[in-house]
């Protein structure tokens, strides 16, 4: 579960202070699908980054999973983000001279997992996202689909509580973003919270739940009777 | 992150950025390279200087006439004296110290040897027969002044002079006329070449009454006493210094000087040339750790967003600096190995070509530019590293 409580982000530019968040209230719970839309500039990928601790808050509290992470130290956040958080960002950010299996295993690595069960794992997790033929591909070798699939393959191996996409088919075109995103849709099926922040209305709707922000506030926060 | 996959991942980073790396390495291994090969130089050349005192001998006491250190005036030049001659006699009464196992006096001087109607200048050297064990010389031929007592005008030619005047080789037997006097030539010397600043191959050698009188002088040139032991040379010296004090009326006018001083003297000369030339090879490290520097802050640049991307997927900070130091010690450990042995083919070569020069690279050096060039490598790794940790994910993502 995630608990904001009057959470404040002030970035400065020159000698103008910008709230790009601005005393934000939210709970989501375990399992649910969000989505935050609004304008750039409305703060929404802030928000993205405070819950997903890249970004540490001016003011306020942050609670997950009924622990308080505001104010942990740099390498507390770091193994919170990994035992909890997975990133899917709009350019995939795979790392190009690894390969689709190897951009997988990374954070099987950072947690000192035995190779031989690092082995086995990218094998299933390959073969769940339909990725075998191309385990042993660089980025450069991959479409745009397989290199979405390959980064959300890498988020979600170390079955994190909450995925959070940051415009996930902002790159793709229309076919391969719903592939991408049904894909998504399906991992939240199984229980993991998902939070996409995307300007795209269409893909905005398919949430139950809808939040939109306009300069620093939820302006509208929606839930679709199920 | 366990340290073998911190070394793995940085290693496949270098491999695919492979020539950048390899020209990393290789200024690296350069550096190396040079101090090994400059070192092994210098070491050579004092290796060399050594072999050749200690085929002299390094039991070694040289005795002069006159005093070395500058000591005011001569205390005896008031009363219109002059510095006694270290004299024959002196030498016998050294000779006979106990702890002294063999003395040759010398005289040195040039003079005209003639036979058969050929003459040359040649250095003349008066000495006794026992000069031959103490300065390692070895006789091709008959001998010299083989009983004891015996004073008669023998000569013993050097190689080159007889094959010069003798070219049958019938040398032994001869007369030949030294100066104004007449010599048997009882032994011709064997090659030896180049000692100690004198070619022994065009040297004749004579019983030193016979020199002194055709040289016409009472004063010894140089008095060489070889002590039993090596670890008694200070205690004979100053031995032999007291004997020849009283002889000379309490007068120290003498100068008596260990062998081993001398060439401890050159020792430290050479030893300091050695570690000149190996700190300028040094100074080429450094270059290349600040190279390694230069590509490793182009390449924690060139990669933030993969910085960005590994602090999202949970990597501490400490990490992150290990893997990039990790890459800087890869590229100075492989290229400080390729240097050692560049290093070692290159001294190799160097004792090919110069059969007479050992030129070995000492262990520390061997040691001292393996570890500089590493330690170049990390300390030059550091701030990268440190630029890279503290990266803000958020900007770092955001860069294209």
């Amino acid at each position: 579960m995630i608990q904001l409580s009057g959470i404040t982000r002030i970035f400065h530019m020159g000698d103008q202070a910008i709230h790009a968040l601005n005393h934000i209230d939210l709970i989501v719970e375990s399992g649910e699908y969000v989505s935050i839309m609004g304008p750039s500039g409305s703060g929404k990928s802030t928000l993205l980054n405070v819950i997903g601790l890249l970004d540490r808050p001016d003011s306020g509290h942050y609670l997950l999973d009924g622990r308080d992470v505001t104010d942990l130290s740099e390498t507390e956040q770091a193994q919170v983000r990994r035992e909890k958080i997975g990133f899917v960002f709009q350019s995939f950010h795979l790392i190009p001279r690894l390969t689709a299996a190897e951009n997988i295993e990374l954070p099987l690595i950072l947690t000192g997992i035995s190779p031989a069960e690092r082995k086995a794992r990218i094998t299933e997790t390959l073969q769940a996202f339909n990725l075998s033929d191309r385990a042993h591909h660089r980025p450069a070798e991959l479409s745009g689909g397989q290199r979405q699939r390959v980064a959300i393959a890498r988020a979600t191996i170390l079955r994190p509580t909450a995925l959070l996409a940051d415009e996930p088919t902002g790159n793709l075109d229309h076919r391969i973003g719903s592939e991408v995103i049904t894909l998504l849709e399906a991992l939240n099926q199984t229980g993991t919270t998902l939070i996409v922040v995307t300007h795209d209305r269409e893909l905005g709707l398919r949430a139950r739940r809808r939040i939109a922000m306009r300069d620093g506030q939820i302006e509208a926060d929606e839930l679709e009777p199920a | 992150m366990k340290l073998q996959d911190i070394l793995l991942f940085s290693l496949k980073t270098l491999t695919s950025h492979s020539v950048r790396s390899l020209l990393i390495m290789l200024a690296m291994a350069l550096g190396v390279a040079a101090v090994i090969i400059l070192t092994a130089l210098g070491d050579g050349a004092r290796q060399y200087v050594v072999n050749e005192f200690s085929s002299i001998g390094t039991n070694l006491i040289i005795v002069l006439p006159g005093r070395a250190e500058t000591a005011g005036s001569f205390p005896g030049a008031v009363m219109g004296q002059t510095p006694r001659d270290l004299t024959l006699d002196d030498a016998h009464w050294v000779g006979r110290l106990p702890q002294v196992s063999r003395y040759a006096p010398l005289n040195v001087g040039v003079a005209e040897l003639s036979s058969a109607g050929k003459l040359r200048e040649v250095t003349l050297m008066g000495t006794t027969v026992e000069i031959f064990p103490i300065r390692h010389m070895k006789l091709a031929q008959g001998n010299f002044l083989s009983k004891t007592g015996d004073n008669s005008a023998q000569i013993v030619l050097g190689a080159k002079i007889a094959q010069e005047f003798f070219p049958d080789g019938n040398a032994l037997g001869q007369r030949v006329r030294l100066g104004d006097r007449r010599f048997l030539v009882t032994g011709v010397m064997a090659v030896q070449g180049e000692s100690m600043g004198y070619n022994s191959d065009e040297l004749v050698i004579i019983p030193i009454q016979h020199a002194q009188t055709l040289l016409n002088t009472t004063s010894l040139f140089r008095l060489l006493v070889e002590t039993r032991h090596h670890d008694e040379i200070d205690s004979v010296r100053e031995a032999i210094h007291q004997t020849l004090i009283r002889r000379h009326d309490g007068e120290d006018d003498v100068t008596v000087i260990a062998h081993d001083a001398v060439l401890a003297t050159f020792e430290r000369i050479l030893r300091a040339l050695t570690l000149g030339v190996a700190g300028i090879a040094v100074i080429s490290l450094a270059v290349a750790g600040i190279l390694v520097m230069n590509v490793m802050l182009v390449s924690v640049s060139q990669r933030t967003t993969e910085i960005g991307l590994l602090k999202a997927i949970g990597t501490p900070a400490a990490i992150i600096r290990q893997i990039f130091l990790a890459e800087a010690v890869w590229l100075s450990l492989t290229g400080a190995l390729a240097g050692f042995v560049l290093g070692q083919a290159g001294s190799w070569l160097l004792r090919l070509i110069y059969p007479l020069l050992p030129a070995w690279p000492p262990l520390w050096a061997n040691f001292a530019g393996i570890a500089v060039a590493v330690l170049s490598g990390i300390l030059a790794g550091l701030l990268p590293a440190i630029r890279a940790a503290k990266l803000d994910p958020v900007t770092a993502l955001s860069k294209r």
